[in-house]
């Protein structure tokens, strides 16, 4: 029965990375309609920019703002400088993700190499609780935490504020959007700014959990676009739920069925697909 | 038996309710127009006859047959055509080519994969005599992409018509036209069959009283007022709607 | 579209293919066997990026996963030669049908989309794929994959393990597998493809059943793409999970639209020219995958419909007054 316990728990703190990851990924599709491949680079880089600045400075807290800020800067140069040319341009915008994939991951090779590393955990959090009958690592706690609060952060952001109107709209009249004086091009960069941040957030915060290791983006990335199917792409909702599901589908498929883990996750995306094809709450 | 019952036809899709509680029957070879300010839920009305729209609420029977959860190619095969309000044709292909596809819609060897395409011979040939018979012969080899406004929205009659329906959705034909452009559209559509059902939406009330044998008027979503020319004319509501619209 | 070429060109064309084809014939008596192995990839990957074009470059259904089907058809054949001594008459077909039987599963699951979720989708499965090929190494072998795949046995004096042979042998094969995707492309099914990439609804308007094009489509690309697995298990005598990664993936949708997709000689251009140059590039820096993703945004930005985008482009400018 504990043991059930610790394996949920950490299905779902691992869902909140992935929650996390999928939110990015949904909020800039939800507003401008990109399929952010590079979104598990973002990842990716988070934790080897997080794992650096850990090494360096030996300030988890230090480590986590550096490397979601940096991250979220280099999303936002992409965005502005090469995103923005072929707005609403499906393809074009998918291979150019899909070309900075390939750009990050193998720069990531290069400079931090191909062995996988770890991260210590930060002190305040190196420490087990007790919860009732079990012991669990406090640090996986604060993860399912953090992504709480940024579930409720960004719920108040789409629920409560004009530019969240706008993502709830699913814009594609900027018309409008100007109209009710939302300055469009700023809003598309701060998005997808926000978005890497949040993907970057849940790098170097998984960093201690899951390591930092060259891979890691087309494997979360592979997550990331289950999480949407399964949640629906654009929706909020549909990440955190999605990201629950994912997470402990993948946590309990890698410990009954560690040679199959990967079909514990096709078959859900495999259900929905069959059944609802747009995801639990996604919208056509 | 009618060409078309529509029967409490609505649509509600993201919080909106575009179409509420539709009701009319058009008569096999009637001229039915309908018209109403933008927003009114014209053309929803035609995505959810043609079947690109899915239906919330309500039934639609064509030709005696309940279509409301058939597909729309189903419904194209037995005889249901439509343009539509922007322009839809296949733009990288050649004049020609868009129309022979649509010949070949209703051909046995649609789905063939090992014969050439040049094989079928009389496709071609109608292809080209359809081309002749409206004077667009020399824009064949064009992209239509490529070619005029007004061509354009000829060809989308052309691909519409091409396999004679037996009910013609019209929707807009003369937006965006010239006067004499406008006039050739009024002809041809006059000079269609009388077996053929047409429903057409239209703007210009000139065209749409011309046209019409019967007119539905619609008003956010909801059908206000059906009738004839002149009691449309004489209608108190349908003139309060339109004023400062003519 | 089908245009016939004009007719003071054509003198030129039939030259010019014969030509080609003499070539062809004659290459292995002019390289070495190395770069005589490069030529073998180049036409291996030409059919497989050929097929690919026939998914994105006729359907307008563009495929991130699409060496599922390229690997799933090399490990059934490098498995059934190796471990059960099938020879190549029964190992091509049996994995060319599992391509097919994958293709017909993952189209059905990935059709239920459009546009991004369908991207999406097709990069999820193909990835779930590699997955268990990585993973489940009692049948694959993991990480390090099948060796010593014999080559084919035709029962001719010569054998295939000999390049020279070889290259004859992929060369029919795929000779055979391109002119049937020409015919194809040039069949009714094929237009009616065409008339789907460029709109749906006015194909449904008409009449047309387009999931079942689409589905059809996708299901043929993935044999094909499965005959290149198969062919390529045999000349490298070896597979292993890079064939369903990815990467993998990348590459053949870059040769597409780099050589320009709704062409079928684009793409098989597209081929060679990406093997050509990851062979030049390997052979100096082990950063290959940068180049990669580099070429990806150079050819975005400046050559969105690849080589014959520009060559059309530089058609009409010359034709202009």
């Amino acid at each position: 029965m504990n043991v059930w316990a610790i394996h949920a728990l950490n299905g779902v703190s691992f869902g909140m990375l992935l929650f996390l990851l999928a939110a990015g990924l949904s909020l800039i599709y939800g507003l401008m309609k990109i399929l952010n491949l590079t979104h598990g680079s973002y990842y990716l880089l988070g934790g080897y920019i997080g794992l650096t600045v850990v090494r360096a400075t030996g300030s988890f807290l230090l480590a986590v703002a550096v490397a979601s800020v940096s991250v979220a800067i280099i999303g936002a140069l992409m965005e502005r400088f090469f995103l923005r040319r072929f707005h609403l341009q499906e393809l074009p915008q998918t291979l150019l993700t899909f070309g900075f994939l390939f750009i990050f991951a193998d720069l990531a090779l290069w400079i931090w190499g191909g062995n996988p590393q770890t991260m210590p955990k930060p002190e305040a959090f190196g420490h087990s609780v007790q919860l009732g009958a079990i012991t669990y690592p406090s640090y996986r706690l604060f993860i399912i935490g953090i992504g709480l609060v940024v579930g409720v952060l960004l719920w108040w952001f789409q629920e409560g504020t004009r530019a969240g109107a706008m993502l709830r709209a699913g814009v594609d009249d900027e018309e409008i959007a100007r109209a009710l004086g939302i300055n469009v091009s700023l809003l598309f960069t701060l998005v997808f700014a926000l978005g890497a941040f949040l993907a970057a957030l849940g790098g170097v915060l998984g960093g201690p959990i899951m390591g930092v290791y060259p891979g890691a983006d087309f494997e979360v990335l592979l997550l990331g676009f289950v999480v949407v199917i399964i949640g629906g792409l654009g929706s909020l909702k549909g990440a955190l739920v999605g990201g629950l599901v994912v997470g402990l589908l993948d946590n309990f498929g890698k410990v009954f069925f560690p040679e199959f883990a990967l079909f514990t996750i096709f078959v859900p995306m495999a259900l929905i697909l069959a059944v609802r094809p747009t995801g639990l709450f996604g919208r056509e | 038996m009618s060409a078309l019952v529509v029967q409490g036809l609505s649509r509600h899709f993201g919080g909106v309710q575009a179409l509420s509680e539709v009701s009319f029957t058009v008569d096999a070879g009637e001229r039915r127009l309908i018209i109403g300010p933008n927003g009114a839920g014209k053309t929803t009305l035609f995505n959810m006859l043609s079947g690109i729209f899915t239906v919330s609420g309500g039934s639609i029977v064509l030709l005696g047959r309940d279509i409301t959860r058939l597909p729309p190619y189903e419904r194209a095969r037995m005889g249901l055509a439509r343009t539509f309000q922007i322009t839809n044709l296949f733009p990288r292909l050649s004049v020609f080519d868009n129309v022979l596809l649509a010949l070949q819609a209703a051909d046995e060897n649609a789905f063939a994969l090992h014969r050439p395409m040049r094989a079928s011979r009389h496709l071609y040939r109608r292809a080209e005599a359809l081309l002749a018979e409206w004077g667009l012969a020399s824009t064949a080899a064009q992209l239509a992409k490529d070619i005029s406004y007004g061509e354009q929205r000829q060809i989308d009659l052309i691909l519409a018509m091409a396999v004679q329906p037996r009910v013609l959705l019209l929707d807009e034909p003369t937006a965006g036209l010239s006067a004499a452009e406008v006039v050739r559209v009024v002809a041809l559509v006059h000079s269609l069959p009388r077996e053929m059902t047409i429903l057409m939406i239209e703007h210009d009330m000139d065209v749409a009283f011309d046209l019409a044998d019967r007119i539905t008027v619609l008003h956010q979503g909801r059908l206000i007022a059906e009738g004839d020319r002149e009691a449309i004319r004489a209608n108190p509501q349908v003139s309060e709607i339109y004023l400062g619209v003519e | 579209m089908s245009e016939p070429a004009p007719i003071h060109t054509r003198p030129w064309i039939a030259a010019g293919s014969l030509a080609g084809i003499l070539l062809a014939l004659a290459l292995p008596y002019l390289l070495s066997s190395y770069y005589l192995g490069l030529v073998i990839k180049m036409v291996i990957f030409a059919l497989f990026a050929m097929s690919l074009d026939l998914l994105i470059g006729y359907t307008g259904l563009a495929s991130l996963g699409h060496a599922a089907y390229f690997g799933v058809a090399a490990y059934a054949t490098g498995l059934v030669a190796l471990r059960l001594g099938w020879n190549v008459w029964l190992a091509l077909p049996a994995g060319m049908l599992m391509a097919a039987l994958t293709g017909a599963l993952f189209g059905l699951l990935a059709l239920r989309a459009r546009g991004s979720y369908f991207l999406m989708i097709t990069l999820a499965l193909s990835q779930v794929l590699w997955g268990i090929a990585f993973g489940w190494r009692s049948l694959t072998g993991g990480d390090d994959g099948l060796p010593d795949v014999p080559r084919p046995d035709l029962g001719l004096p010569w054998s295939l393990t000999d390049n020279t042979p070889f290259y004859y042998f992929v060369l029919v094969i795929a000779g055979v597998a391109a002119f049937l995707l020409i015919r194809i492309v040039n069949s009714p099914f094929g237009y009616a493809l065409r008339g789907v990439r460029e709109s749906e609804t006015r194909m449904l308007a008409l009449g047309y059943n387009v999931w079942r094009y689409k589905y059809v489509s996708f299901v043929l690309a993935s044999v094909f793409a499965g005959l290149a697995g198969c062919l390529y298990v045999y000349f490298n005598r070896f597979v292993s999970p890079d064939y369903v990664h990815v990467v993998r993936s990348a590459e053949v949708l870059l040769m597409v639209i780099l050589g320009g997709a709704g062409s079928l000689i684009g793409p098989a251009i597209g081929a060679a020219l990406i093997v050509l140059f990851e062979n030049v590039v390997s052979a100096h820096t082990e950063r290959w995958l940068m180049v990669l993703g580099f070429v990806y945004v150079i050819v975005t930005l400046y050559a969105p419909r690849g080589l014959t985008g520009l060559v059309q482009d530089f058609r009409k400018r010359s034709a202009r007054p």
